[in-house]
């Protein structure tokens, strides 16, 4: 497979305005959404606390994120006196641009099964419905997200003050230690799509349900790469930095006016972006079923309500878990999803050699279980005996 | 389902009821002795109840209320008294609402509505005159611009009188020890007090005024009659 057929041809200014028109709908696309996802957000977790919600602004209180916008803009902006000032200013652009641009390797939509290739045709050119299609697609990807860890490091060593830089050490040691479970858990998506790009990887999941990567590789991957891309978008129950009670508000604490809108703006980019990621990875992104009429359309259809199941499930989660406490955290992502992408990696590893190979696939699948369940038990074996060890360590001289 | 059942709890919240309100539109229901803005009463006949004894000023623990008492011109008396109140003034920025003013009235002129919604803006206007307290010919209490009255807001406007009795008695629950007022007539008591309404104590005004209460009861002083009904039902 090759790229983006709009650039089969040569680059001429038609295929310039093309770019940069579909830049500024993707960037119109993921600010509408972020409206609508804040509003969302706030009427779901209102219900779930049996309130009501934002009912003021417009009907069904729908504007409020729009007040809001326009309220912080015209707030005063302002700045600790030990604030080192232009990386303040700098910190919150760094935390919305790598939302942005992860967004541009997200596929909306197109027409995968039946051979096509996902292309539409418009004023005689064909293209993807995706702003860039970088073939080290997920490469862009985990790169961004580690971008996005700068902008929150910044923010709190920049202003000059204990919470927000207390804030964002934990939040730069939890997106580090979480980036590799969600890397890990990607390598399997990658290993069965056989490329980075997203637009193969979406092209190679367009067959039945069964093609889907959550479902090819077991669910596994994707239970990891959740839980990684929650503690990833510092939400609850991973929200660690933010933490109210402890910290105030973690790394913008210091921050007001549009500077803290930004940050703001950011984490819901974020959500919507890794929602949209996890459909693209996981769920075939814009593959479904066509009932009736163009299929292009239900493509964007299937892709949103996919995207909305999982914005739907980031509220719930903030609805329902409380926060995880720090060493939980670590604990969770360091010994258990880390070693659990591994092994599951070895696993579709050993069954993708099988398939070159041609051995059985069950007797494959049960002696790689099988491996991978005394590793299982070996690690967690070590860790049992490394804490008891550590305990005695501390306390034995003193019980003895 | 175990480490899953919480996020059933928090889903089945969407499709239960509400406990906030949306306020300002919509209003929970008062209680029935809610201590609000001040009513200054009058008899049936259109006269005044108060006296000008400054006793309400005096009790004000916010030292809010400014009376003064004048002695009624003879050919057109205001009260029914000697003397009645020619200038009566609340003052609302410092009005704690504990309602001392209205137990310690000798003569039920003073007593509260339900309303606590009135945002004036100036201080002129968080003082209450007579003329603005003084409850009109139709003996609901006057609505200024700035009072957010609702439907139900100017009953009851003497229900503290009417729960317990003016002199504070729990024995002389359920009996008319109250004048009458403009607009209603001499209000029958609130019942229910003491639980079931059925039981609460006969409310005849002429037996009432006859004589002593406790005479021929079996019951002592300060104890409900009620009480031991109830715990004989029960």
């Amino acid at each position: 497979m090759s790229g983006d057929p709009l650039f089969a041809g040569g680059v001429d200014w038609v295929v310039v305005a093309f770019v940069v028109v579909k830049a500024l709908i993707g960037f119109t696309i993921v600010m509408v959404g972020v409206i609508f996802m804040i509003w969302f957000e706030r009427k779901v977790i209102a219900d779930m606390q049996n309130r009501i919600g934002p009912n003021r602004a417009g009907r069904w209180g729908l504007a409020q994120t729009l007040a809001d916008g326009i309220k912080l803009i015209f707030k005063e902006d302002l700045w600790p006196d030990k604030a080192d000032k232009p990386v303040f200013r700098l910190a919150p652009y760094l935390s919305v641009a790598p939302a942005f641009l992860t967004f541009t390797i997200v596929p909306i939509g197109g027409v995968f099964s039946g051979g096509n290739d996902g292309a539409v045709e418009l004023f005689g050119r064909r293209t993807w419905l995706q702003v860039a299609d970088p073939p080290v697609g997920v490469l862009f990807l985990l790169a961004m997200s580690s971008i996005a860890v700068y902008g929150i490091m910044l923010a709190g060593w920049s202003s000059g003050s204990k919470y927000p830089l207390l804030g964002s050490v934990r939040a730069s040691a939890q997106m580090v230690s979480y980036e590799a479970a969600l890397g890990l858990s990607v390598v399997a998506v990658v290993l069965l799509s056989g490329s980075l790009s997203t637009h193969d990887i979406v092209a190679a999941q367009a067959g039945s349900i069964l093609d889907w990567n959550v479902i090819a590789t077991a669910g596994v991957p994707f239970a990891i790469f959740c839980v990684a891309a929650t503690a990833e978008l510092n939400r609850p129950p991973f929200d660690l930095v933010e933490a109210e009670q402890e910290l105030v508000g973690g790394f913008h604490t210091e921050y007001s006016s549009i500077r803290f809108g930004m940050f703001y703006l950011a984490e819901f980019m974020n959500t919507i972006t890794m929602s949209a990621i996890i459909v693209t990875l996981f769920l075939g992104g814009p593959a479904g079923p066509v009932l009736f009429g163009p299929p292009l359309i239900w493509g964007i259809l299937w892709f949103t309500l996919k995207v909305l199941v999982f914005l739907f499930t980031f509220v719930w989660l903030r609805a329902t878990l409380p926060r995880y406490r720090y060493d939980q955290l670590m604990d969770l992502g360091w010994k258990r999803l880390i070693p659990l992408a591994l092994g599951w990696l070895l696993v579709i590893g050993a069954q993708r050699i099988g398939l070159d190979r041609g051995w059985d696939r069950f007797v494959t699948g049960a002696a790689s279980l099988v491996v991978l369940t005394l590793a299982a038990v070996a690690l967690f074996g070590a860790i049992r005996v490394a804490e008891r060890r550590r305990q005695s360590d501390q306390f034995g001289e003193v019980v003895a | 389902m175990g480490y899953f059942d919480g996020f059933l709890v928090t889903l089945k919240q969407i499709f239960s009821d509400r406990v906030t309100s949306e306020y300002p539109k919509e209003k929970r229901p008062k209680p029935l002795r809610h201590h609000g803005r001040h009513v200054l009463n009058r008899y049936e006949d259109g006269m005044e109840k108060c006296i000008g004894c400054e006793l309400c000023a005096g009790v004000c623990p916010a030292r809010c209320i400014y009376v003064r008492g004048a002695d009624n011109p003879p050919e057109a008396p205001v009260s029914p008294g000697e003397r009645w109140g020619f200038v009566y003034e609340i003052n609302y920025l410092r009005c704690i609402h504990c309602d001392l003013c209205v137990e310690a009235c000798p003569t039920e002129a003073i007593t509260e509505s339900k309303l606590f919604e009135f945002s004036f803006t100036n201080r002129e206007d968080a003082i209450y005159t007579r003329s603005e307290l003084l409850v009109g010919d139709d003996g609901k209490p006057k609505k200024l611009p700035w009072e957010d009255w609702r439907g139900g807001d100017d009953d009851h406007t003497s229900a503290w009188m009417r729960a317990t009795s003016p002199n504070g008695q729990a024995a002389y629950e359920g009996r008319v020890q109250w004048s009458g007022e403009l607009g209603y007539g001499v209000r029958a008591p609130e019942a229910g007090q003491s639980g079931d309404p059925e039981l609460a104590p006969p409310t005849d005004v002429e037996a009432t005024a006859k004589g002593p209460l406790y005479a021929g009861s079996d019951t002592a002083p300060g104890e409900r009659a009620s009480d031991h009904r109830h715990v004989e039902a029960s």
